[in-house]
């Protein structure tokens, strides 16, 4: 039976180590709400959603107080838009009216964020993808809690670098659209390359034309955890160090899964996955950045950051695969700027850089997260950010993605306050030599000799 | 049988164990098994108990209890066991 000292060292994840489970999203197919009247279709995604997703809140909040672990968020993500509003959607504005449709059900059923206004074009694009990537910045200034993403590439298909630079333009009018709020519209927009189809972390969430018509993903945390366990372990050698990452992985991994079974079993809706992701949050101790540092670095950014957090990754995974049924969605550690507060410190001693962040990238689950950058940065160096992260996930086969913020009317030294979970940022400089000749080459980077396995 | 863990912790005083059983025979919540110790004037309790037969879901119980423990000063959980058993046993 079950006895005290785990009784409480559970309870001290909780209370003190900030373990939470960080998402239940409930992925929700729309494919069967298409119409080529678009009235119709903004009826029926309103009317599938809150149909499908009314009881999420409450079951979640109920869990959460039955087994007494916070869950943070419950969300919704849906089939890419582009995919839905083709048929109906003539202009921008034709989408724009999805979006706030989207708006509109998140509120009513009480979710916090919506994933899925989205386009994947990573060979190529449709002309209602591109209506739907040229009507993001509208989309995003005018909803609250819609979240966007475009996947621009991937291992099989290589780099649509047409995507690439009008993404470039899209993220900077997503800025302008929304400069009065510090060009906010830019944390829920990611560009993604090799994006996941059951990813149930925002702003990349969408449901994955793959999927069942409604499946329950959710995506667990516990840097803080990580990180006190790791105390235990100071000064000690690299097997003692990984052996005591994937104990804690593996328990807090098996919180996730028991999150997942039971919404999934309450809601009557199927189980997709669990995402074993490290996911900071700007509160004091629920930091990637301090399991770095505890791992042995003065700061983040310093020489042997990539290794650690390399490390790290693989321990994560290793730890976390035998405690769920089904791992999926980004699964790794996160290592978004303005969500971590050691990240934030280590930007602003200048110990770390944009481009050590992107050496980062190479092993880490995501890519360039919640970034700020200058306001005057050109369109064509954010599609040379794009496309770089675009290569090392093309290349490496795995998930990379750029959300950054280039916040209008600021510049490197200032910073800028999001709020809540999305917390602040210093603005970071980035390299100012032109990229505008390479980006201007449009067509597509072919995909490379090792996505060649047939 | 639904098992449930409580655990109550905080400053000794007179009437803890009291208060927290009077609630539980109240609801019909049946005691299975306490463990209990006071290190340094701490006060630290952990019961197993059986909520399969009360009137009022595990949610709303662990409700109340948490309110209970605020008016005493204690800080009191009640959690359904498997989040512990999948934490620790394979």
């Amino acid at each position: 039976m079950i006895n005290m000292f785990e009784v409480n060292e559970t309870n001290k994840m909780i209370e003190q180590e900030n373990l939470d489970v960080r998402t239940i999203t409930m992925g929700i197919s729309l494919l069967d709400c298409i119409d080529s009247d678009l009235e119709k279709v903004n009826e029926n995604i309103y009317n599938k959603i809150t149909k499908y997703a009314e009881n999420l809140v409450e079951t979640g909040d109920k869990i959460a107080m039955e087994y007494g672990i916070p869950i943070v968020n419950k969300r919704i993500s849906v089939t890419p838009i582009a995919l839905i509003g083709g048929a109906a959607c003539r202009s921008t504005e034709d989408f724009v009216s999805i979006a706030k449709t989207l708006d509109r059900a998140a509120k009513t059923v009480g979710v916090n964020f919506i994933g899925g206004y989205s386009a994947l074009v990573s060979k190529g694009m449709t002309p209602a993808e591109e209506l739907l990537i040229r009507s993001i910045p509208q989309a995003l200034a005018v909803t609250e809690r819609v979240c966007s993403s475009v996947n621009v590439g991937s291992t099989r298909t290589g780099i649509n670098m047409d995507a690439v630079r009008l993404m470039g333009e899209i993220v900077l009018e997503t800025a302008k659209a929304s400069r009065d709020q510090d060009s906010l519209g830019c944390a829920k927009l990611v560009v993604f390359c090799n994006a996941p189809d059951d990813n149930p972390f925002m702003a990349g969430a969408f449901h994955g034309v793959t999927e069942a018509d409604c499946i329950i993903n959710v995506g667990v945390s516990g840097p803080g955890v990580v990180k006190t366990a790791l105390q235990k372990v100071r000064g000690k050698d690299f097997e003692t160090l990984c052996e005591m990452i994937k104990r804690t992985a593996f328990k807090v991994t098996r919180v996730g899964q028991l999150v997942a079974r039971e919404a999934s079993r309450r809601l009557g809706v199927p189980f997709g996955i669990v995402d074993l992701s490290l996911a900071p949050t700007p509160a004091i101790g629920d930091s990637v950045a301090e399991i770095l540092e505890e791992i042995g670095l003065e700061r983040v950014g310093a020489p042997g950051t990539t290794a650690a957090l390399a490390l790290l990754n693989d321990q994560v995974k290793k730890g976390g695969v035998m405690a769920s049924a089904a791992v999926g969605g980004l699964s790794g550690a996160f290592i978004p700027v303005s969500e971590d507060q050691g990240m934030i410190d280590a930007v602003n001693l200048g110990a770390l850089s944009l481009e050590k962040l992107e050496a980062m990238t190479c092993v880490c689950s995501v890519g360039l997260d919640m970034i700020a950058i200058p306001g005057d940065t050109k369109a064509s160096t954010i599609s040379g950010l794009i496309a770089d992260e675009a290569a090392i996930g093309m290349i490496n086969q795995k998930t990379t993605a750029v959300r950054v913020i280039p916040v209008i009317g600021k510049g490197v030294g200032e910073t800028v306050e999001f709020g809540g979970l999305l917390g602040y940022a210093p603005i970071m400089p980035v390299n100012s030599f032109s990229c505008e000749a390479f980006v201007d080459r449009g067509g597509r980077i072919p995909a490379p000799i090792h996505s060649f396995k047939n | 049988m639904k098992k449930t863990i409580i655990t109550v912790v905080g400053n000794d005083t007179v009437g803890i164990i009291a208060k927290v059983c009077t609630y539980l025979a109240d609801n019909n919540v049946n005691i299975l098994d306490i463990t209990q110790t006071i290190v340094q004037g701490y006060f630290n309790m952990m019961m197993v108990t059986d909520t399969s037969a009360s009137a009022k879901d595990s949610a709303s119980l662990a409700r109340e209890l948490n309110e209970l423990g605020d008016s005493i000063g204690v800080v009191i959980h009640c959690q359904h066991e498997d989040i512990f058993n999948k934490m620790h046993r394979i």
